[in-house]
């Protein structure tokens, strides 16, 4: 598996995990073994990686969604690369995300 | 480990996470079954495995599934499986299986004897993400099933222990003290503390709770004859001195106070409650009394906590005993004392129930919060001396001696 994110690839929460809204957070559960350090951890999203979370449908390449984050915040298109490479990088060790195939 | 700044982890004790409103249910127990495949000599609830009217009236999988789902949409994060047994249920794996589904950390009470190869090997590759906690009835076959009266079981549960270690499965083990397993605890404690997942002593169930049905006044008998005295429970609790105080110490700075005539001060039903094996749902797992549970075949998890549960704890103690004695008491924070147990004891939700009235004063004069013949609702002054037991750094007896000087 490619660990590496990739601008020009889209990508999709894993099947392994269940996704979750309490209370207005974001909650990732593990729904099998080896996604966390530990057997007994879930994790949640800070704002940052939430907004870029919500735009991760499968279809939207990381460089779309760094085009409509550029857009929607008042930061530079470097910076929004940085995070979301920075996310999806983490997320796709995590085995929380998956490369999706593209139409 | 990988560090970031976007992605946290939350442990399980995590506190921070809601930050404004909390999940209106956070915790759910279920009892799946009140049947067992042991004949504990201790037990409250357990019902022969093969009870016949047990088995027909138990929530069917789907029922319990939509209690799960239920649930998840109240914000629930974790679901205790208990019983009974609960490996007992032939579904246990199916509706295991979706309770992680739907996001919920599952912890496990169960006697470990009905671990097969095939739950254990559910368990590893869907992690349950709380520690299974099993209660181990003594180290030999003899004490074991001298508690559990089922020939075959201490084999059966140690299968089932060795198959977690096995498979790596977190696991926790419970005490329960009783007479033919009490020369074993040390040797107990020394094989807990061998387990991995064991970051501290285990806990022991030590006072037993009669029938929780209220179904048998001879069992109930054989309930109290197995209960600990008060002194030698004191004894056992503080056989590690410094940590008993310090324990004590922690909770009577925080919750004691004498409760008046409110009977739930506990919270009980707020943020956790429990759907019994038919459907059920009750404040807390114990309390059964008729008046305190409501029915979800005909209602919702919601329409219970928001609506049903708070009713409920707005009921006020009217027991003439109970307002001179409980009301008035300032330890009621270190006592067991409460509507579930007044329930199991007396069929009432508030009549002081004397063992636990017993084995808390025994604890007070032994902290030295009480003087020998001192009965804690006589205690007028009663905030000085919980401040002043909180602030010491030694056993309080010291402190009743110059209590009484001061009389």
């Amino acid at each position: 598996m490619n660990l590496k994110a990739d601008l020009d690839a889209c990508y999709l929460p894993s099947e392994d995990i269940v996704v979750r809204e309490i209370e207005g957070e974001l909650i990732i559960v593990p729904l099998v073994s080896g996604i966390g350090d530990m057997e007994d951890e879930l994790f949640t999203l800070n704002q940052t990686g939430r907004a870029i979370w919500e735009k991760l449908d499968g279809r939207k390449t990381l460089e779309d969604i760094v085009g409509e984050l550029s857009s929607e915040y008042d930061a530079s298109a470097g910076e929004i690369e940085k995070d979301v490479l920075g996310l999806i990088g983490e997320l796709l060790k995590r085995k929380m995300l998956v490369a999706a195939q593209r139409d | 480990m990988i560090e970031n700044p976007y992605c946290e982890k939350l442990n399980r004790a995590e506190v921070k996470l809601w930050q404004s409103k909390r999940p209106v249910l956070e915790n759910l127990d279920i009892e799946l079954t009140e049947r067992c495949n042991c004949n504990c000599i201790h037990c409250y609830i357990n019902l022969p495995a093969d009870d016949r009217n047990a088995l027909r009236r138990e929530l069917s999988t789907e029922e319990v599934k939509e209690i799960l789902r239920q649930a998840t949409l109240l914000g629930c994060l974790r679901v205790r499986f208990t019983g009974g047994e609960p490996l007992l249920r032939d579904d246990f794996s199916e509706i295991y299986t979706a309770a992680r589904r739907l996001g919920l950390r599952v912890a496990l009470l169960t006697n470990a004897t009905l671990i097969t190869p095939e739950i254990a090997r559910l368990l590893a590759s869907i992690p349950p993400l709380e520690p299974i906690e099993i209660t181990v009835y003594g180290m030999e076959r003899e004490s074991y099933e001298a508690v559990t009266r089922t020939p075959g079981s201490f084999q059966a549960a140690w299968q089932g222990i060795h198959l977690l270690l096995a498979e790596g499965i977190p696991f926790i083990v419970k005490g329960a003290l009783l007479p033919p397993n009490r020369l074993e605890v040390e040797r107990f404690e020394q094989w807990a503390s061998t387990i991995p997942w064991m970051d501290k002593p285990p806990l022991y169930s030590l006072l037993f709770d009669l029938r929780a049905r209220r179904d048998s006044m001879e069992k109930n008998r054989h309930i109290r004859a197995l209960r600990i005295s008060p002194e030698d429970l004191v004894e056992f609790l503080s056989r590690r001195r410094e940590e008993y105080l310090k324990q004590v110490r922690a909770f009577c700075s925080r919750f004691t106070q004498p409760p008046g005539n409110r009977l739930f001060p506990c919270g009980a039903g707020v943020g956790g409650a429990c759907a019994d094996a038919y459907g059920a749902f009750q404040m807390c797992l114990l309390l059964r009394h008729p008046d305190t549970v409501y029915d979800l075949k005909k209602g919702s998890l919601r329409h219970a906590i928001e609506e049903f549960f708070p009713k409920v704890r707005e009921i006020k103690a009217r027991d003439h005993e109970y307002l001179n004695r409980c009301a008035r008491c300032f330890l009621n924070g270190l006592c067991e004392q409460c509507p579930a147990q007044s329930w199991m004891e007396n069929g009432t939700l508030d009549t002081p129930v004397e063992y636990l009235c017993e084995i808390t004063h025994a604890q007070a004069r032994h902290v030295g919060l009480l003087g020998e013949s001192e009965m804690s609702w006589e205690v007028e002054e009663w905030k000085e001396r919980i401040r002043r037991f909180s602030e010491s750094r030694s056993i309080g007896q010291d402190y009743v001696s110059r209590k009484s000087a001061s009389r």
